[in-house]
């Protein structure tokens, strides 16, 4: 049994969005939705120019094993198709639709025919759904589990540890049954008996109705955790529910847990009922240059201008703008960028907020050390990684890291270290797959 | 429009190295209004000259070297202080410049500025003075400009009976160097640093409570020996110096510990009546070690190196 405590960092909450429940924003005159909304290979694209589609027709098939289809989020007409820029750097093709405003849903939807596991792991694929959490990774290849007896718990993300996000709360709160119909669906297809929600202390409302619903149920605990950001890191929540150690490299699975975010597993449930494949998103739209802070529903490829006029604008123009939250958010390159399926919240920067302070030496002071929740010493991978040390490196475990943020928070010489940590582990994974060619 | 792009995370806590030094100057301020009282005006200009010739000399080293100035963050501050600190009152203004030149220059940004440093700067110039200076160094003038031994010599020739009264000896009333005898405005100090988690307490207990133990196992009196000499002050302001000691929890502890068994070595069997200063300093010396010896272990669950 571990019965050390992880390390962990006070953030402030700024969940000034918790009250309120999403309102949807005006259908947007185009939508463009890229190829690549998950971790794997791109989508590849099955309309072309001109095609009229509607909201969830297939627009783009699953290429490859670790992959998702993608479906439209309008009804309307491909203008045209062409590679956009995303928010990692890479040039992926995306789908441009006019929309026609109404909004038509595909006819031919319907709930899909699940009887078994293979059923339900097919329907999981079809409905286009990835981990919304953020991690975008497709669920189906996570619950395509090869053994099931393996899995001793389900564990539902609901940490939702990033400042100002607050669509995990909302789904707990508005789409409540979904995720107690969805632990059903997970209980009767894959055979789990044991399910533990992780929601921080900051949720009172959300472990409330949680709680309710628990009680109704076989198997569930609400596991109500201190909001220590990153609680809702997978190993970090997997370790504070369970005191299990993911081994590096390895998956929840090997310690017999599957964690599952609490707003992908109500949009399954939700999706075996309706036969609407993941076409629309609950986003918080917060930050100090929004107007008015809110929960909105918006289409998956509305551009974040469209999303952020449709949700009451901005004050002046935002400075820098970011895909999540403000701790492993991505600052987008532009306004045009769309809105992705993991998108779960978009923050807006004025300026005061937005340019990242001064850097100056490191004093040595270990807070870096003495704050990551997995241990590591990012003074000692910046040095490695600067003397050009990949044996050192891997030695340091740099792998490990999952760019949680906390060092760069808590350093007060401001040193990029999430930075020099990405580098770093870029640089060994170089090293490595250089080494093994060299065998 | 260009949107200013950056890597996560995208806010931070406050803290600064200004504002930590500027803490750990605060938390100096109850002992140089002690030194005052105790010793006198003198006492202000040795800190004054101190403080000025430290910032001085950074400043005018990173000048020549063409480096970024960074006599904002204050820690020049601080280490004039503390080695003004560890100084007789009676030290000539000269010797005191001297010392903060080498605590600046050759200690400090010789090994490449803040952060940098190996040993901590004010304990090494205090130790280069001694053996530069050993006459004024160890002239402990009292108020009423009477010279008088510090306590802990008076221990080791056994004197005992000249020793102040405990309650003396808390206030700061006695000989010794001008920043280290007022314990009550050390601990308001250290009490401070720890409240704003600056320092953790795990170096001050470590290395106190060795100094205590080991006295009482040697059958010395246990309150002249936390009360003598450099132990307080350097239990908390010199032996938690950041970038000259360990950075985890284990690696303050056994820091602490250290220092402690260093400094009773010395004051038992050896032939300063002192030894807070060389314990720091051999401790400075293994830090990188001990360091290493005590990194945390990644959560890596098995896998991995």
């Amino acid at each position: 049994m571990n019965i050390m405590r992880l390390h962990g960092i006070h953030v402030p909450h700024r969940k000034n969005t918790a009250e309120m429940a999403p309102v949807w924003i005006p259908v947007p005159e185009t939508v463009t939705i890229p190829m690549s909304m998950h971790i794997g290979k791109p989508a590849s694209v099955a309309v072309k120019r001109g095609d009229e589609v509607k909201v969830g027709q297939l627009i783009a098939e699953q290429d490859g094993f670790i992959s998702s289809p993608i479906h439209s989020s309008v009804s309307g007409t491909v203008q045209k198709i062409d590679d956009i820029i995303i928010s990692t750097g890479s040039a992926v093709p995306a789908v441009t639709i006019k929309t026609d405003g109404l909004q038509t849903p595909f006819e031919e939807l319907a709930p899909p025919y699940v009887s078994d596991f293979d059923s339900f792991v097919k329907a999981v694929k079809k409905s286009g759904v990835v981990g919304l959490g953020g991690a975008g990774f497709p669920t189906f290849v996570k619950l395509g589990v090869d053994d099931l007896s393996k899995i001793e718990a389900v564990i539902i993300n609901a940490a939702e540890c990033e400042p100002y996000i607050t669509s995990d709360t909302r789904t707990m709160l508005d789409k409540s049954e979904y995720i107690f119909k969805g632990i059903g669906a997970l209980k009767k297809y894959l055979g789990a008996k044991r399910f533990i929600i992780g929601i921080e202390n900051n949720k009172q409302a959300a472990i409330k109705r949680m709680k309710e619903l628990s009680e109704q149920t076989d198997g569930v605990e609400v596991h109500v955790l201190p909001a220590i950001y990153p609680q809702g890191g997978e190993k970090v929540l997997v370790y504070n529910t369970t005191k299990k150690i993911i081994p590096k490299g390895g998956l929840p699975l090997d310690v017999g847990v599957i964690v599952i975010n609490v707003t992908t597993l109500a949009f399954i449930a939700e999706y075996l009922e309706t036969g609407m494949p993941l076409v629309e998103k609950c986003i918080t739209v917060d930050g100090s240059a929004v107007k008015e802070p809110k929960n909105v529903i918006a289409p998956i490829g509305t551009s974040i201008e469209d999303l952020l006029d449709g949700a009451g604008g901005t004050k002046g123009e935002p400075a820098k703008v970011i895909y999540g939250g403000p701790m492993m958010g991505i600052a987008v390159p532009s306004l045009d960028t769309p809105v992705l399926k993991m998108t779960n919240a978009i923050i807006a920067m004025n300026e005061k907020d937005a340019v990242p302070p001064k850097t100056t030496q490191c004093i040595g002071c270990g807070m870096c050390i003495n704050h990551c929740p997995l241990r590591l010493d990012p003074r000692a991978i910046s040095l490695a990684y600067k003397t050009d040390d990949p044996e050192q490196l891997r030695a340091l475990n740099v792998d490990l890291c999952m760019e949680c943020g906390c060092c760069s928070y808590v350093c007060p010489a401001k040193r990029p270290l999430i930075q020099t940590n990405k580098l770093a582990k870029a640089k060994l994974r170089d090293y490595l797959s250089k080494n093994k060619e060299a065998k | 429009m260009k949107l200013i792009s950056s890597v996560s995370p995208h806010i931070y806590n406050k803290n600064s190295t200004q504002r930590i030094m500027l803490d750990v100057v605060l938390a100096l301020v109850p002992a140089a209004i002690a030194s005052v009282i105790i010793f006198g005006f003198r006492a202000l200009l040795v800190i004054g000259v101190c403080v000025a010739v430290c910032v001085l000399s950074e400043w005018l080293f990173e000048k020549a070297c063409k480096k970024e100035n960074t006599i904002s963050d204050l820690s020049a501050v601080v280490t004039g202080m503390l080695l003004a600190f560890n100084l007789p009152v009676s030290i000539p203004l000269w010797q005191a410049a001297f010392g903060s030149i080498v605590a600046i220059v050759v200690v400090k940004q010789l090994f490449g500025g803040i952060g940098q440093n190996f040993a901590n700067p004010a304990i090494t110039a205090r130790i280069i003075m001694m053996t530069a200076f050993s006459g004024t160094m160890t002239t402990w003038t009292f108020p009423d400009a009477v010279s008088s031994a510090t306590p802990l010599s008076l221990i080791s020739k056994g004197e005992t009976s000249a020793l102040p009264s405990y309650f003396n000896m808390f206030l700061g009333w006695r000989g010794g160097c001008l920043g280290e005898t007022c314990v009550l405005a050390l601990l308001i100090g250290g009490a401070y640093l720890l409240i704003r988690r600056v320092i953790s307490w795990h170096t001050p207990a470590a290395f106190i409570g060795t100094v205590a133990i080991m006295s009482l196992i040697c059958g010395k009196d246990v309150l002249y020996q936390l009360m003598g000499g450099g132990l307080i002050i350097g239990a908390f302001f010199m032996a938690t110096d950041y970038s000259s000691t360990p950075p985890t929890k284990l690696g303050k502890i056994i820091f602490g510990i250290g220092c402690g068994l260093i400094t009773v070595l010395i004051r038992f069997w050896g032939n300063f009546p002192e030894g807070v200063s060389f314990s720091i300093l051999l401790m400075n010396i293994l830090t990188p070690y001990i360091s290493k010896l005590t990194r945390h272990k990644p959560l890596t669950g098995g896998a991995g190196k």
